[in-house]
């Protein structure tokens, strides 16, 4: 819980002092490995999560492209990762590199179709994608394992030196600091011209049309850079957990990524850490409490999340502040 | 021959069925420009109490489908007063969390209420049987589904195309501003479309339990297959949901009896060729 607790400071202090963002970030990091020792394998899921809703923050957030089907690029990335450490090689850094290239390579096969759609149809192409890659995984039983999942995931040392451990602590580790590099790259791509003009297209393709930009290629671009990292997380899973099962093309997984998005609020990369980390966590707490009616909670939170904060919980100290400032 | 004419009822039938759950839906996003993935859930309600009355109360099915109906929409009336109303003013993207978060509480109530198992609503012995048309002998239940399908697409037409409801109806789809400024009660329009949506979800609901099993999480599963029907018929468009009803269920039933095995990809790789060439659905308007 120290997690929701500290969320609101990290979002306030950012604006003004340069890397204090990414200092609170380790240090929630570091002091969640040290309060939750046993909850190791959860954090890591977590983490892994949060890659999977930075991806789609970039897809959506930064370039406006409505998207329910994220795990058509995660599902990739985590099949091509369990290929390569069953067929080739255990060594966890080029199985990573491996998975971000199918991410990437599905993405750009399908957003050359995708990316000239808008809207209800987008959406629902989107979808229609990753439905076809889930039956796609189901019937290649022969390469896949099909609906029992892909198994006889090995991993090597990463990077030769630190050994994959039983309680999970190289797992978070590794995990942490491949997360934390891709939000390093992704903050600076917010403020590099490609994400400038990302934004730019989000408000207004036709004027950024009218301006020269070549809104298709670059839409086609932030959706292939996604599906990279997209592609990255699902290589993440596969390693950590060691089984590939079908569930990685789930739409349960695109939508559940897309809720914590919204949540978080989206467009702000500490949105998707935020909301990522609370939806998680309330959703863990909730389902060990109450497993018959946690859906109550989630629902009530999404509502009020909706109703109150509609910019997202990232909003929340903009909001605090406002109303503390309204009534004095 | 006879596996030709088994394709065609049955997936008319189930076209009828998406038609009557997904035409609500379509309108509500036509008119009042909200992505309502809460949707399904009406369709729930109708059965989960349809299935309430008939097992627990031991209601006759004649009795119990009706006030299924009945309680969906008695329950879409002060939902679109008091929540969908502010919901309309959101973004996109505000909408589908409202939406889906109203649809979690839907799934929670029923499974709070009737449990996670199949909800089952056992055909009365009259539809049951099966009815001989000469040449071959089909299950009643296939026909009526139709039959009901076309009275309610035939409804539809006169109710949009023959009263001055219909008028005003049209008026506010085509522009709302205009429409509420030459004295048209939108909202009042509004509350009434998205009821008569919610009510005949609830009656797809009930009559196509046999296709669609009743269950608590039946919004979620079923939610993509409602939203595809709206993409392909085009926003708003009834006859455009009905055509697109009637395609996609033919096309998944054939699918499905033809190539078992790769169903679901023959039946996505359709809809992704037919939304890449016509993004705008069969009779969309350009968004």
């Amino acid at each position: 819980m120290s997690d929701t607790t500290l969320t609101p400071k990290r979002t306030r202090t950012i604006a003004g002092i340069p890397f204090l963002g990414e200092a609170i970030l380790i240090a929630v990091v570091i002091g969640a490995y040290f309060l939750f020792p046993y909850n190791l394998a959860f954090l890591t899921r977590i983490l892994i999560m949060v890659l999977l809703v930075l991806s789609l923050d970039l897809v959506l957030g930064f370039a406006g492209i409505a998207t329910l089907g994220q795990a058509a690029m995660y599902g990739p990335g985590a099949y091509a990762a369990g290929l390569f450490a069953v067929h080739v090689s255990g060594a966890p850094l080029p199985g990573l590199v491996v998975g971000a290239v199918a991410g990437a390579a599905l993405a750009f096969l399908s957003g050359l179709v995708l990316m000239r759609a808008k809207g209800l149809t987008l959406i629902m192409l989107t979808i229609a994608v990753a439905s076809i890659c889930l039956e796609i995984a189901n019937k290649a039983r022969d390469v896949t394992g099909g609906a029992d999942g892909l198994r006889g995931i090995r991993m090597e040392p990463v990077a030769g030196l630190f050994e994959f451990d039983f309680i999970g602590k190289t797992a978070y580790w590794y995990v942490f600091v491949v997360v934390f590099v891709v939000f390093l790259l992704l903050k600076r791509l917010a403020n590099a011209p490609l994400g400038q003009s990302l934004r730019g297209i989000h408000e207004s393709p036709e004027r950024m049309a009218a301006i020269g930009a070549p809104v298709y290629r670059r839409l086609v671009l932030a959706y292939t850079l996604g599906g990279g990292i997209a592609g990255i997380a699902g290589a993440l899973a596969a390693q950590v957990t060691q089984l590939v099962s079908l569930e990685v093309y789930s739409f349960n997984l695109s939508a559940e990524a897309l809720i914590m998005l919204i949540l978080g609020g989206t467009g702000r990369l500490y949105g998707a850490i935020i909301g990522t980390v609370i939806f998680m966590t309330v959703h863990h707490v909730a389902a060990a409490a109450d497993p018959f009616n946690w859906l109550f909670l989630i629902g009530f939170m999404v509502l009020g999340v909706v109703f109150c904060l509609p910019k997202g919980l990232a909003h929340l100290p903009t909001a605090l502040t406002r109303l503390v400032r309204g009534r004095a | 021959m006879s596996l030709f004419f088994n394709i065609l009822i049955d997936g008319i039938a189930y076209g009828m069925i998406l038609f009557m759950i997904a035409v609500g839906l379509s309108v509500t996003m036509g008119l009042m420009r909200v992505i309502n993935l809460a949707h399904g859930g009406f369709a729930l309600v109708g059965g989960a109490v349809a299935h309430w009355l008939m097992v627990a109360q031991s209601m006759s099915f004649w009795v119990a489908a009706p006030l299924g109906v009945a309680a969906s929409v008695a329950l879409a009336w002060p939902l679109e007063r008091l929540i969908y109303r502010r919901i309309y003013g959101f973004g996109d993207l505000q909408q589908v969390l409202a939406t889906i978060g109203l649809t979690f509480l839907m799934i929670a109530t029923v499974n709070r209420l009737l449990g996670s198992t199949l909800l089952a609503l056992p055909l009365p012995e009259l539809l049951a049987q099966s009815v001989d048309l000469g040449f071959r002998t089909l299950p009643l239940h296939r026909l009526v589904v139709i039959g009901v399908g076309l009275a309610v697409i035939a409804g539809l037409w006169l109710l949009i195309d023959r009263t001055r409801f219909g008028i005003r109806l049209r008026a506010a789809v085509d522009n709302r501003s205009a429409a509420s400024a030459i004295g048209i009660n939108t909202g009042l329009i509004y509350s009434a479309t998205f009821c008569l949506g919610a009510g005949l979800a609830a009656l797809g609901g009930i009559l196509g339990a046999e296709m669609l099993p009743i269950e608590a999480y039946y919004p979620l599963r079923y939610m993509v297959l409602f939203l595809i029907v709206v993409a392909v018929g085009g926003m708003g468009s009834i006859s455009g949901s009905f055509a697109a009803a009637l395609g996609l269920g033919i096309l998944d039933t054939a699918t499905r009896y033809l190539v078992p095995d790769f169903g679901t990809i023959f039946f996505y790789g359709c809809i992704i060729l037919f939304l890449a060439l016509r993004p705008n659905g069969l009779w969309g308007r350009t968004a």
